[in-house]
This record gives structure tokens, sequence and C-alpha cells, in this order.
């Protein structure tokens, strides 16, 4: 199928099982899956440039129905998303503003393969310690207890003393967040916001890989909450990146439209299958994610295939 | 996980399945007659007024994600007897 707006030749149905995959770990994990979809688009013959405004621009539509679905289930705090938001498209703002300043510098492919590196294998090696000891713990206290609670929506935290410590933070003025059970100060929020916004900016993509971490373990919301505010945040700060990528000609609407076709039903299927896994659960699986990442940022710069 | 979630999981998966089949028939009537209507228009667009192009791209894409989002709870529920979870 010719698309004209980025000229490409590309098979619809290799776009539908992208976007279903994408759909699937959005759905389930709360990210956008850039880290993926990038490398896909560009596998498949288009530009970077459009890979990316593209990739955006799919996103919106992904956590879109994402986002609703985890409604439905009531994993979405609306209140938190709106301040996150806000965060972000500042973070956002100032990691382009980087990426222009090492593009003058002319270094710009390796300082940011080398820190979304050290980012990804940071995040997978911290979740893979936390989940694994929460998962243990959580093992020996039911085996004491002879526990009935059902697995699935139960969330722990071998990090929790940490996050109570972090909300402990009395900096006014401070935000009550009732769906998530938080009360928390709002620069503290924002931080956390920025800092997603920052690396979405600087990597490319969503971000929710740093985001939905962060969230659960510096903010301390459920991890299901997390999921959900996470897609929620995203369609805004995802709207403002694709307004901005196609004023600047890198945003073919009509892949993106076709790529969502698949990523409607896999994200349903990601949101779905959350309901029948714990928290821990769910950070554990999340663990290969930036993994995948990782390795194929390494096979880009040890090759010297741009991907 | 117990045997009545079991039983529950595979119900869905199920479902699921059907649902696949006949979302994928719906997607591809889909192709040919909205995304060959609208390719056109949108290149013209594209080239001509950018800042236009903009907000209809955001605008088709939420507007496609609810219709399918629509599409595939309603069929779900369907499938499900009047469940969609």
């Amino acid at each position: 199928m010719f698309f004209p707006i980025s000229h490409a030749h590309v098979n619809p149905i290799y776009l539908i099982v992208v976007g279903f995959v994408i759909g699937v770990l959005g759905g389930f994990f709360g990210v956008g899956g850039s880290f993926i979809a990038g490398p896909a688009l560009r596998l498949a013959g288009i530009d970077w440039n459009f890979a990316v405004g593209t990739d955006l621009a799919h996103i919106v539509g992904k956590s879109v129905v994402a986002a609703k679905r985890h409604r439905a289930l009531g994993n979405v705090d609306l209140r938190l998303g709106f301040i996150m938001a806000l965060g972000t498209i500042g973070g956002a703002e100032v990691g382009a503003q980087l990426i222009q300043m090492l593009k003058r510098a002319g270094n710009v492919n390796f300082v940011v393969s080398v820190v979304s590196i050290v980012i990804y294998l940071g995040i997978s090696t911290f979740m893979l310690w936390e989940s694994w000891k929460t998962l243990a713990r959580s093992k020996r206290s039911t085996a004491a207890r002879k526990s009935t609670t059902p697995a699935a929506k139960s969330d722990d935290s071998a990090f929790q003393h940490v996050t109570k410590a972090i909300q402990r933070w009395r900096i006014p003025p401070m935000i009550s967040l009732p769906a998530s059970g938080v009360t928390i100060s709002l620069w503290i929020i924002l931080l956390v916001a920025f800092v997603g916004g920052l690396c979405s900016g600087f990597l490319g993509g969503g971000a929710g890989y740093i985001r939905m971490p962060s969230m659960v373990y510096v903010l301390g919301i459920p991890t299901h909450l997390a999921v959900g505010t996470d897609l929620f945040e995203i369609i805004i700060s995802a709207s403002y990146g694709t307004f901005s990528h196609a004023i600047k000609g890198n945003v073919d609407i009509l892949i993106a439209l076709v790529m969502h076709t698949g990523a409607a039903i896999g994200a349903q299927l990601g949101a779905i299958s959350t309901q029948y896994f714990a928290g821990p659960k769910i950070r554990l699986a999340f663990v290969p994610l930036p993994l995948i990442g990782a390795a194929i940022v390494i096979y880009t710069m040890f090759s010297g295939h741009k991907l | 996980m117990g045997p009545r979630s079991k039983t529950a999981v595979r119900r869905t998966l199920r479902a699921f399945a059907l649902e696949l089949v006949i979302y994928a028939a719906l997607v591809t009537g889909y192709f040919f007659a909205v995304l060959h209507l609208l390719g056109g228009w949108l290149v013209q667009l594209e080239t001509q007024h950018i800042r236009v192009y903009a907000v209809v791209a955001i605008l088709l894409i939420i507007g496609q994600a609810v219709v399918l989002e629509w599409v595939t709870t309603g069929l779900l529920r369907l499938l499900r007897g009047g469940r969609s979870e």
C-alpha cells in the first residue's frame, strides 16, 4: 500500500501487527511502546522523522482506547493526570532544547545512546530487584497468614518505606488525590512529570517506561492506577507532541490510522489482562521492556545500522 | 489463579478470538472505504495548510480511537452475552 504523505510503500498487515503488539504492551503496562514502534517503522522503510512523528500520533489513539478501558475499571486518577500533563509538556520542551544543543555540539547520537542505555538498564535492574523482593515477601506473609485476599489488584512494594518518606515532605501546596489514596506535594508530582517529559523530549516517545515506575515508587500510586493515569496523561502530552511534529511535516496520519486499527484491539486485550495480575507481577513483567530498548540502542551503536 | 478465574480467562480469550475475526472483516472494509477516500484530501491539506492538517490529524486519530473502542467494546459485550469484561 502506498502512503502518499511519507512517500512510503508499506504492507498494511505489517502496520496492523506492529500496532497490535504495541497496543497489548500499552494496555497492560501503560507505556507508549516507542522503543519498539520507532525501529519497527524504520524497518519498514519509513524515514526517522516520519517514524517519530507518526508514532506519536498513533500513541494518542492507542492511549485514548486504553485509558477509556482503564477508566471503566476505575484505574484513572484524572486530577493527577492533568497535573502531570503540565509537568510533562514543560519537561519535553527542555528535552527538545537539550537535543538542539547537542546537535550544535555535534555529538547528539553518542550522548543520547549512552544516556538511554544507562536509563533503560537502571530501570530494569531496579524493577527486577524491587518486584522480586516484594513477591518473595508477600509469599512469605501469605504462607504465614494463609490469607484469602485475591491476587489481582493487590499492591505492595519493597520500596514502600522510601515512598512514605517522600510523601512526608510537606512542601505546600499539598495535593490530595482521593482516587489514588495519596496526599502529596504538588512540586513532587510536577518534578516526576517533568523528568518523564525530559526523557520524552530527549529520548523520544512517550517515556512511559520512566513515568509509570516513578508514579509507583516516588508518588506511591497503586500500580493499576499508575498504568491507567499514565495512559490518560499520555493522551494530552502526545497530542501536543503530534501537533508539534505535524507542523514540521513529520506525521503521516494515514500510517498512524492503519497502525491504530491493530492497536485498538491490542490495547483492549492488554487493559483487560491487568485484572488478572497483582501489581508486583505487572512490574516484574515490565522488566524486559526497557531491556529491549537498551538492546536496540546497543545494536545500532556497535553495528553502525540506523534501525 | 483459581479454577473460577481460569474459566473466566478462557471465556474472555474465546470471545476475544471471535471478536478478532469479526474486527478483521470490519477493518478490511474500513481501509477500502474511509482511508481511500480521505487519502487525497489529507495529502492536499498537508501540502497547503499544514496547521489545519496538524489539527485534523489529531482529531482523526482521536475520532477513530473512540469509534473503534465503541466497536470493540460492543463486539465483546455481544459475544459475552451483555458483559464487556
